[in-house]
């Protein structure tokens, strides 16, 4: 076993099956949906799009509910693992939600017209989310101790899981409409070849959604290794300085009291 | 527990009527917010008057970043908060104390600002009920974000670009409620105030509990 | 097939960005893991956690 294992990778057997799976399938995932799916009656070939930008935004939302769940945890067991997990998924979660963004205003110029529609509530929702994670990341980026950042990121992370729903809320409210596809999926006149390509680009996401989430929390963990190595180190200097010092003071006692 | 929080409080608006900072430099810039924004819309007035709960909101978050930075600053100034968490007084009423001093101030600036604006702007108030009860609950939704946020980034170097940041997106809901809302209220907009006074709410309970949960944990640390 | 143009912008730039930052983690993962001892590297040794 041993032996497959690069000690200076962050790969290992799963992540490499996981590479695979997405090196086979992407490609298989391009030829379906540009090649053997039919146009769409209104959307025409512009719904070739949406097998990229729909499970992207899926899992830009599942990223997001467990950047939420890792930091209730992280305050609940103050764990680095949990705290580990929501950073590397809140990362993601940023490069997705920025990707639905971009693909979803390319989708809306041929089809809306527009590249921006305010009156929709997922787009603004979506748009929400990006800035709050971008607070997010920035908040993690500062140097600070650890223990301390990774609790404020944590109630961050929290509030920003939550606000998901009430965003969505008052987006949906306010302008009372929506352009989005009335959820296209469950629409039942779908062909079966288009919900098939649906369906295995959301497993597609689903697996470069892990992948990702599992080099990025290697990652992760090896920075916060060598944070706290650096942190024992100097506590190890401070310690040996500490004992030389105090053994000197011991040996001047000593010395002082044998001459007296 | 409530009266801790009123001590606190009433401390934190004793140091800001003292320092006057409020009235002399952020009140004044609220003024010069709602005059740029003249400018910039070519004083066209009736364009400012269907802006204008919109333009309300928008300087109050940006007169309330620095309100909160200020309350902030109170406390780490002479290591006060130190001595605060020394004193018998639990963090829930810390919390609720610095809440209330900052709706307090922000409330009072909203008053001049909406004074100014009715002058400025020309601006009719339809419904003044509607109008109080929005600036009331948007106001508590905002100075309680605004205290743990403020906490939150404080102690980092870099809290000044880092507040923002975090705190605007939290709030684009109560933007976009409190926007509504005055619209409604000035006639301007055809849409359902008091529904949006209710998400108001909903928002505001929110993130009071919110914060009085992570206040504590937050201010152990700092 | 119509909006080739649209289509194509959005298909690679979605694949090009997951590719780049795919590559840059694992740069990155390569980078830090030389630094960091084998037995400190949680995956490689699941069952002893430091």
């Amino acid at each position: 076993m041993q032996n497959v294992r690069n000690p200076n990778l962050t790969s290992s057997k799963g992540t490499r099956f996981m590479g695979f799976l997405l090196l086979v399938g992407v490609p298989t995932l391009v030829l379906f949906a540009f090649f053997l799916t039919p146009e769409d009656d209104n959307m025409e070939d512009a719904v070739r799009l949406l097998y990229i930008h729909v499970p992207m935004a899926i899992f830009a939302y599942v990223a997001v509910i467990t950047t939420g769940i890792g930091s209730i945890f992280y305050l609940w067991k103050k764990s680095r693992w949990w705290d580990t997990v929501a950073h590397a998924s809140a990362e993601i979660g940023l490069i997705f939600c920025g990707l639905v963004l971009v693909t979803g205003s390319i989708w809306g110029r041929p089809t809306w017209n527009t590249w921006w529609e305010w009156g929709d509530v997922r787009l603004v929702t979506t748009l929400v989310l990006f800035l709050m994670l971008l607070g997010y990341l920035a908040l993690r980026q500062v140097p600070a101790n650890p223990d301390l950042r990774a609790k404020r990121a944590s109630v961050v992370g929290i509030i920003v899981a939550i606000n998901i729903p009430i965003v969505n809320r008052s987006v949906e409210w306010w302008e009372n409409s929506t352009l989005h596809q009335q959820s296209s999926l469950t629409d039942g006149k779908l062909e079966d070849l288009t919900l098939f390509t649906l369906f295995l680009g959301l497993i597609l996401a689903g697996v470069c959604y892990l992948w990702l989430m599992t080099h990025r929390f290697r990652v992760g963990w090896l920075q916060t290794e060598i944070e706290n190595e650096g942190a024992i180190g100097v506590l190890q200097e401070r310690i040996a300085e500490g004992t030389a010092s105090s053994t000197e003071t011991i040996i001047k006692e000593d010395g002082e009291g044998e001459v007296r | 527990m409530l009266r801790d929080a009123w001590l606190i409080a009433q401390k934190d608006l004793r140091i800001e009527i003292r320092s006057r900072i409020i009235t002399n430099q952020i009140a004044p810039y609220t003024l010069l917010i709602l005059v740029l924004f003249g400018f910039a819309l070519d004083a066209d007035i009736e364009t400012l008057r269907d802006t204008g709960p919109g333009l309300f909101w928008v300087s109050i978050l940006l007169v309330a970043i620095l309100a909160i930075q200020r309350a902030v600053d109170i406390e780490n100034s002479d290591s006060a908060q130190d001595r605060l968490l020394l004193s018998p007084v639990s963090s829930f009423s810390i919390y609720i104390g610095k809440t209330l001093g900052l709706f307090l101030q922000l409330l009072l600036l909203e008053v001049l600002m909406m004074i100014a604006m009715i002058a400025l702007f020309d601006s009719s108030v339809d419904d003044f009920l509607l109008v109080s009860a929005t600036g009331v609950i948007a106001t508590i939704a905002i100075a309680s974000t605004g205290t743990l946020y403020g906490v939150l980034a404080t102690g980092l170097g870099v809290r000044e670009t880092l507040l923002p940041i975090l705190l605007l997106p939290v709030l684009a809901p109560v933007v976009i409620g409190a926007t509504r809302a005055f619209g409604d209220a000035f006639g301007r907009v055809n849409a359902d105030g008091w529904a949006w006074v209710g998400l108001l709410s909903v928002v505001a309970v929110l993130y009071t509990l919110l914060g009085m949960l992570a206040y504590g944990q937050l201010l152990e640390e700092a | 097939m119509s909006h080739l143009g649209y289509l194509l912008a959005g298909w690679i730039t979605a694949v090009g960005v997951l590719a780049v930052y795919a590559w840059r983690i694992i740069q990155k993962g390569k980078e830090l893991s030389s630094k960091v001892p084998e037995h400190r590297q949680r995956w490689m040794s699941p069952s002893q956690d430091t």
